[in-house]
This record gives structure tokens, sequence and C-alpha cells, in this order.
């Protein structure tokens, strides 16, 4: 734009106006991007802001004690989350037990035994799992996983390891196992993608280091890619686990919908994302719906926790990487 | 010699290696190639091979780029396995035995036949721990610290780290590194070390280095290094053999051109095109 | 010259031989863990099409629910529903995540745009049921229910897919063809609308055929926003509508196993249509890849 000083020989008053347009649509554009950009970052505090806001009535009658509270009463409007947040831990911690090595157990078979003709096509498959809407997932639960946790499963389990308290208590359709199982088919197929893409990540190089020295194929596994891509598998199972601990429509419909807080897998509970989804329509109350929505804002903090914490690791593991350790 | 060639290898600095080149006369053949051939798919990469590597000698292989010298080295310790495509026709004996016969394992062979690579690879381990993995894994254990010392002094390169062991690799320059990496090859006591241009990344200082180590080396391993550097294996090497690429109407293969001491390579070289090449009339 | 040969052996010895066991269990366990993934997914496609194929009939798909007692009648308010809340959630996320990611892609400076994209990938972690009660909170209360309100749920929910997606996509595009148009004196503004938009269209589209078949199998958004419908096929959007996930929710809850029936139908339907989008997509992706490094 600057360089008009030898605009001599060229056509004088055409650009000129062509300039302006072009300067206002640059503009324009910029303006109007950055506006949309402006109302994401908007949203997301909005979002927060909300959720507050309508739980205010509750944050200011209960204060923190709503979160060492036990019970869910609507007749007396005596509210109370730690039933739900034992529920949310306990399903979600035991999901992401299962969960966790399995998904690191397919990253490593997708990325270095299947055999190559199929591995792209059982990644897919493994990625599809991920696509099921979590309502059919939900009704399979309830009409297939449910019933063969409460006849078949369950009762195995009680006969053979009832001696420890997780499996005391009497086997149903419906409950914190179930949901556990459900949330397991959940996360697996998302945390194993990413370690997929982890192990593939691993410079050659190194692995051929290792198997210079005669290491076996596990050995090398073990000694070289397991800790070169720790940063990143501890990332994509903070992330499963926020998955699981804001899934709400599969959990809900296998859980069974309980109270109290027991040790028994067997028994039905309910879990803070559950609880609303549960609860959707039958808030009467101001209070009661000031509650619930403190029960939403206590998952959001949770979920904001655990998906920040990831999303920073995987910043920083990708700094580390193309800084050259 | 023409006065262009920058590459020209006057008689006068072969005279001046560093020791007389030892012989192979009355040494045991740790490698024995008969009709080696590998290729990738459809498409050969190198033909026909029959090369015998001698015992604490350190034999150099040369030749222009693409002529299948990498993939030569890598056929002795059986790290062509690792390429899905990668085929291997012939016999390698090693010691007598055909490493690619049945009842043979690949771990076993790789434990006998360390390689250093290009690059220099150092786990993401402490300096301490990537000589003492391979150790662990393979069960020699005993005196660990022991051994790790053995091996860093064996690659000059214990003074350097031995005040800071635990820190992370990735601190070394890159000579250093690939130091570290060859204390870490021969640290599981090895036969044969194999190096495929191990200095060919790193500066002039380090490369010196590197090629000290090798005078002290050979005499207890057997070495064998591909260098694109015809000086380098003027300076180390005992024995050189020459590749060069053959084309041919699908492209071309590496083939085995010439195969003596090294003396005799690069002044009185039998073939032609040992001649060109050494000479530097093509590249 | 003796050779010790056994020392030179290149037969497994004993701790070798361990050390294979070990590597050959770990490689089962390895293919025990993908074999087990694949047949749960094979398992819950069977179980839906199985139960879900000897529902299906004609009027499955033309008749709205039967009412209390009767049998017969299908779900086609729950399909107009989800066709008109999905298209029009698609209608408000697609240009606002294209602005977006033009945004980080072509004019933001380093920071700002690190944060926008650390903003959309927090946005797509947040549960949806959060998002659902934030757009009740918003716009549902006093003002009650609506197909619209629901298709913003679901847009805030694809923002972030669509987002991501076109900024990929808008990596992807060679520096040296917007330097080029640049070179030519075109401004800013018609490289980016001329040359690199038009480039990207293929990633666009793919990120939109995922985000839909996201937000179509999405429940918990609609929980709040969009579930009191009356029984009749309706196409206003300022009516609450029913729509399937939100239908398959309801039906598989309830005690009645004709219910179920209707709820493994409309499984179905959703899976296949989760199914072929996916599909779709993938493929989408795979062509445009090759188009733009080929």
């Amino acid at each position: 734009m600057s360089g008009r000083v030898n605009a001599v020989t060229s056509t004088p008053a055409l650009p000129s106006r062509r300039r302006v347009g072009d300067r206002f649509g640059d503009v324009f554009l910029h303006v109007l991007t950055g506006a949309a950009a402006a109302a994401a970052v908007t949203l997301l505090i909005a979002i927060g802001w909300k959720i507050f806001d309508i739980a205010h009535p509750a944050i200011s009658k209960y204060g923190l004690t709503f979160i060492t509270r036990q019970g869910w009463d609507a007749i007396h409007n005596r509210f109370g989350a730690l039933d739900l947040i034992w529920g949310t831990a306990v399903t979600s911690f035991l999901a992401l037990l299962i969960a966790a090595p399995l998904s690191i157990a397919i990253g490593l078979y997708l990325s270095e035994l299947a055999p190559r003709g199929a591995r792209t096509v059982i990644a897919s498959l493994v990625e599809l799992l991920a696509a099921i809407p979590s309502v059919v997932l939900g009704l399979w639960g309830i009409l297939v996983l449910g019933p063969f946790v409460g006849k078949d499963l369950g009762p195995w389990l009680h006969r053979y390891l009832g001696f420890i308290p997780l499996f005391d208590g009497t086997p149903q359709n419906a409950g914190i196992l179930v949901a556990v199982l459900v949330l397991t088919i959940m996360i697996v197929p998302i945390t194993s993608s990413i370690c997929r893409e982890l192990f593939l990540g691993v410079p050659t190089e190194l692995e051929e280091g290792a198997l210079a020295l005669g290491a076996t194929r596990w050995e090398m596994v073990r000694g070289v890619i397991l800790p070169y891509t720790r940063t990143g598998v501890g990332a994509a199972v903070i992330l499963g686990f926020g998955r699981a601990v804001g899934e709400a429509i599969a959990v809900t419909q296998v859980i069974g919908a309980g109270y109290g807080i027991h040790w028994s897998l067997f028994a039905t509970g309910d879990t803070l994302a559950s609880k609303l989804a549960e609860q959707y329509d039958s808030a009467t109350t101001k209070i009661q719906t000031a509650s619930l929505v403190y029960l939403a804002a206590i998952l959001l903090v949770i979920s904001l926790l655990v998906n920040l914490a990831a999303q920073l690791i995987v910043r920083r593991f990708a700094h580390q990487r193309t800084g050259g350790s | 010699m023409e006065a262009d060639t920058m590459r020209a290898v006057a008689p006068i600095e072969i005279a001046q290696a560093r020791e007389a080149p030892l012989s192979a006369a009355r040494r045991e053949a740790v490698f024995e190639t008969r009709g080696l051939s590998v290729s990738y798919g459809k498409a050969l990469a190198v033909a026909n091979v029959d090369l015998s590597i001698y015992r604490n000698l350190v034999t150099a292989i040369i030749g222009p780029s693409g002529c299948g010298k990498s993939t030569f080295l890598r056929s002795l310790n059986r790290m062509n396995d690792l390429i899905p495509s990668a085929k291997v026709d012939g016999e390698v004996l090693y010691h007598g035995q055909n490493i690619y016969g049945d009842g043979v394992d690949p771990v076993e062979v790789r434990r006998r036949i360390g390689m250093v690579f290009q690059k220099p690879n150092p786990f993401p381990k402490s300096i301490y721990d990537n000589v003492a993995w391979g150790l662990r894994v393979l069960g020699m254990k005993d005196d660990l610290d022991g051994r790790v010392e053995r091996a860093l002094t064996q690659a000059a390169l214990w003074d350097e780290v031995k005040d800071r062991l635990k820190k992370s690799a990735f601190g070394l320059s890159g000579g250093q590194q690939q130091r570290l990496c060859l204390a870490r090859a021969i640290a599981v006591e090895p036969d044969v070390v194999l190096l495929d241009e191990p200095a060919s990344a790193l500066d002039p200082i380090a490369t010196s280095k590197i090629e000290d180590l090798m005078h002290e080396l050979k005499n207890e391993y057997t070495l064998v290094i591909v260098t694109h550097n015809m000086q380098q294996a003027a300076r180390v090497a005992d024995r050189t053999a020459f590749f060069t690429l053959e084309r041919t109407e699908s492209g071309g293969h590496g083939v085995l051109v010439e195969y003596d001491e090294t003396p005799k390579i690069f002044t009185q070289p039998g073939d032609q095109r040992t001649e060109g090449y050494v000479t530097g009339r093509f590249g | 010259m003796a050779v010790d040969v056994a020392h030179f052996s290149l037969t497994p010895s004993p701790r070798t031989r361990r050390r294979k066991l070990v590597n050959l269990l770990m490689q089962a366990l390895a293919t025990i863990a993908a074999l087990a993934a694949v047949t749960v997914l094979a398992v819950v496609i069977i179980s839906v099409a199985q139960r879900g194929a000897s529902a299906l009939s004609w009027d499955f798909f033309t008749k709205t629910a039967a009412t209390f007692g009767q049998s017969g009648g299908g779900v086609a308010n729950a399909l107009v529903g989800s066709l008109v809340i999905v298209a029009l959630a698609t209608v408000m996320a697609v240009p606002v995540g294209i602005l977006v990611a033009l945004y980080v892609s072509e004019f933001a400076p380093p920071r700002v745009a690190d944060l926008v994209r650390l903003v959309l990938d927090v946005l797509n972690g947040l549960p949806s049921i959060i998002i659902g009660i934030f757009v009740f909170g918003l716009l549902v209360i006093g003002s009650g229910q609506a197909a619209w309100k629901g298709s913003f749920a679901l847009a805030i929910i694809m923002l972030p897919l669509v987002a991501r997606a076109t900024q990929e996509v808008l990596a992807l595009v060679p520096s040296s063809l917007r330097e080029g148009a640049l070179a030519l004196g075109a401004s800013r503004w018609r490289t980016v609308l001329g040359v690199v938009l038009p480039t990207s269209v293929g990633g666009i589209l793919t990120g939109t055929v995922l985000a839909v078949a996201r937000a179509a199998g999405e429940t918990a958004p609609l929980l709040f926003t969009t579930s009191i419908a009356a029984n009749t096929v309706t196409w206003d959007p300022r009516q609450p509508v029913l729509s399937i996930p939100y239908d398959i929710f309801v039906l598989s809850e309830s005690a009645d196993p004709a219910d179920h029936a209707r709820a493994w139908a409309l499984g179905l339907v959703l899976i296949s249509f989760v199914l072929v989008t996916s599909l779709t997509a993938r493929l989408l992706l795979v062509r445009h890849r090759k188009r733009l490094e080929g």
C-alpha cells in the first residue's frame, strides 16, 4: 500500500476507490470474526455466571455445607450434595480404573501389534464406539446389560467375591456396577484413540535404539514408548475421567436413582449429572430448583478443573516436544 | 590427478593414516555373507553381496548415496526385519550360523551385534539409565555401577559425565549423546558393533573423538562402519568395501564392487568404478 | 582357531525364552483388549438392530404415538422434531464456528488465538446437561420451552466441533496460496473469502457432518428446553417438539414392553443415522486430505 511512489505508470483513479472498499472489507471481516470469537469466550463466561446465578438461593442458604450434607428431601426442602458427589466419585474412578489399562492396551495394539492392513479398520471400529449416542447405550444398558448383571455377572461376583464389601448385597438389574460398566464403554474409545496417536508419535529411532540392544517388543514398549508418552497418556486419562463425570443420560438410565452412601457396587445410587437428568421435570419449589442447579454448579466446577488440567498438560507436553527437551 | 577434484585422496594422506591397517590374514571371519540381496517390496535395494568381516578389524563400507550401504549394514543385525516390506535373500553367516535361518531369534542376534545410528538417539532417561537399561533388560545386573562406568569409560565419556549421571541424557551435546549411544551399545558386551554413519550429524571435533575411539574399541570388538566420508574411511578402517549403484530400467540397486585392505582401495583400486569414486570423478 | 560356538549361539537362551514368553503374554493381553472393544461394539449394534428391526413399519415412520392403551402408532413427531431441531442448530452453529476459526487462524495475535482455542476446548468438554441448564436459565425460565431453544443448546455443543475442524483445515492451506493471492494485489478479505475458504470447504463440510452426528444424538440439552411437547407433528420451531433421543429416553424408562420395542426401533434409526454420517465424514476427510496434499 505504501508502494504508490511508482504509481505514475499505473492506472490512477481506479485503485484508490478499490482500495477503500478493500480496506473496509478487511476491517469488516476482522471485526466480524473477532466478534464471533468474543462471543464464544463470552458464552463460556455466561454459562458459568448463569449457573451460579440460578443456584444462588441455595448457595446462600446452605453455603459450603451443601457439599457435606447427605439426603435429598423434597418434602421438607432439605437438600445435600454428598450422596451425589460420592456417586460421581465412585462411578467415575472405578470406570477409569477399568478403562485406563484397557485403553493403553488397545492403543498399543493399534500402534504396534495389529496387522498393517487391519490397523485403520480396527481403529475406526473402536472410534465408532464413541459415536454411539449415550441414550442408546443407556437403552442397551437398561434392557440388556442390566439384566445380565442382575442375573449372571452379579450373582457370580457375589458368590466368589462376596466377602469384599464391594460385592456384598443383592445383585439387581440397575445400580452402580451397571453404571460403571456403561461409563467404561464410553471412556475407552476416546482414551484409546488418543493413546494410539501418542504411541504412533514416538520417534522410530528411539524404538530402533531399544530393539538394537536386543530387547523384545514389550521391553521396548515398557522402556521407551510408555515413559516417552507418559504425560500425554495422563492427559488422555484425565479427559476420559471428565467425560465420565459429566455423563448424565446413560448413567441416569442405569443407576437406579438410589439414595445414600453404600459400599456395595450392587446398590443403586446417583451422580451429580444423573440427578440433574432425573429431576428435570420435577423441581417445583424455587429452593428445590436452586438446589438442583447448585448440584450443576458443583459439577461445572469439577468438570472445568478436570478439563483445564488435561488441556494444560497437553499444551505443556506439546511445548516440551517441540522445544527440544 | 585432476586439480579440481576436492575429494581426491592423495596417496600421501593414506600413508599418514593413524596407524598401519591390520591384516585379515589368519583372522576369523565373524560375518560371511553369501549372495545377500535385500529388497523392499518389489524394489531391489542391494544385490548379491559376498563379503566377509574379520574379527577385531574396522571394516568400512563406502559408496555414493543410495547404493544400499545402510541396507546392507542393517541386514547384519536383522534390523531390516522391522520394515514390513523388507525381504532378505541369501545367507548371512555369523560364526558359521545363518542369522536368517530357522530357529534363530532376532533378539539374540541383536544382543550380540550392536548398532549405533546416524542420529544420536538416547532414551528419554538419565545418562546412567541409558546405559543401565539394556543391562537390566538382559539380566546383566551384577555390579551395575561398575558396568556402567566401564562402558562410559570405553566410550571416552566417563570423565565428562561422572558427576551428572542422574541428569537427563538430553542435556548432553550431540557428540556426547553419540558417545553415550556407543556406551549403551557396548555395555551389553556385544561381539560386533555396527555404526551407521555415526559422525555425519556431528561437528569435526566430535567426529574426531569418535574416530579415535574406534581405534581403541577394535581391540575388544569387531567394528563395521558405513560412511559417506572417504577420508574418514581412510583414517579409521583396516579394510574397506566399495559399493556402487548399478542402474537398471526399474531404477537401480546397490552392488559390492571391491573389497580389500584400505590402502589398496585408495591407492591401487582394482576396479575402474572404485578408482572413479575415490579420486572424486563422480559424486 | 577354536570358536566357542556356545558363546555365539543364536538360539534363545533360557532367559531369552522367558522374556519372549512375557512378550507373548503382553501381546495376547493387548489383542484381547482390542477384541473386547470390537465385541462390545458388535453386541450393542446387533442388539439394537435385532430388536429394533421388528418394530419398524410404515406406520412407525408416519404416525404419531398411539393414545394410551391402544397399540400401533409411530414416532413421526419425534422424527420431524429432531429434523427441525438439528437443522436449526446447524444453521446457528456453522456460520459462527467458521467465523471463529477464521479469526483464530487469520487474524488473531498468537496469545489471543491460544486463549480462544483453549476456550473452545473447554466448551467442548463441558457436560451437555450443564449446557441444557444454562439455556434453560437463559431462555426458558419465564417464557417456556421451544424447539429453537433446544437448537440453541445443541448449537453451543456443535460450535467447538465446527470451529476446530475448520481451523485444522485452514491450517492445511499452504501459506504460498495466501501469499500468492496477496501478491497479486488482492485484499485480505478477498483472499480469505475467495481463496482460503473455498480450498477448505471439504474440511468444513466434514466438521459440520461430524457435529451434526453428535448433535443428533444428544439428549441432555433437550431435557430442559424442548421436552414437554404435544403428541402432534409440528414444524414450528417456536413450539416445543419431541426429539428422537428424548423419545428414546422416555420410552426406555417405561415399564411397557411395547414402549421398549419402539425405543429399540428409534435407537436403530438414530444409530443408523449416526453411523452413516460418521462414515460419510470419514470418507470426505480422506478425499479432502488427498486433494490438499496430493
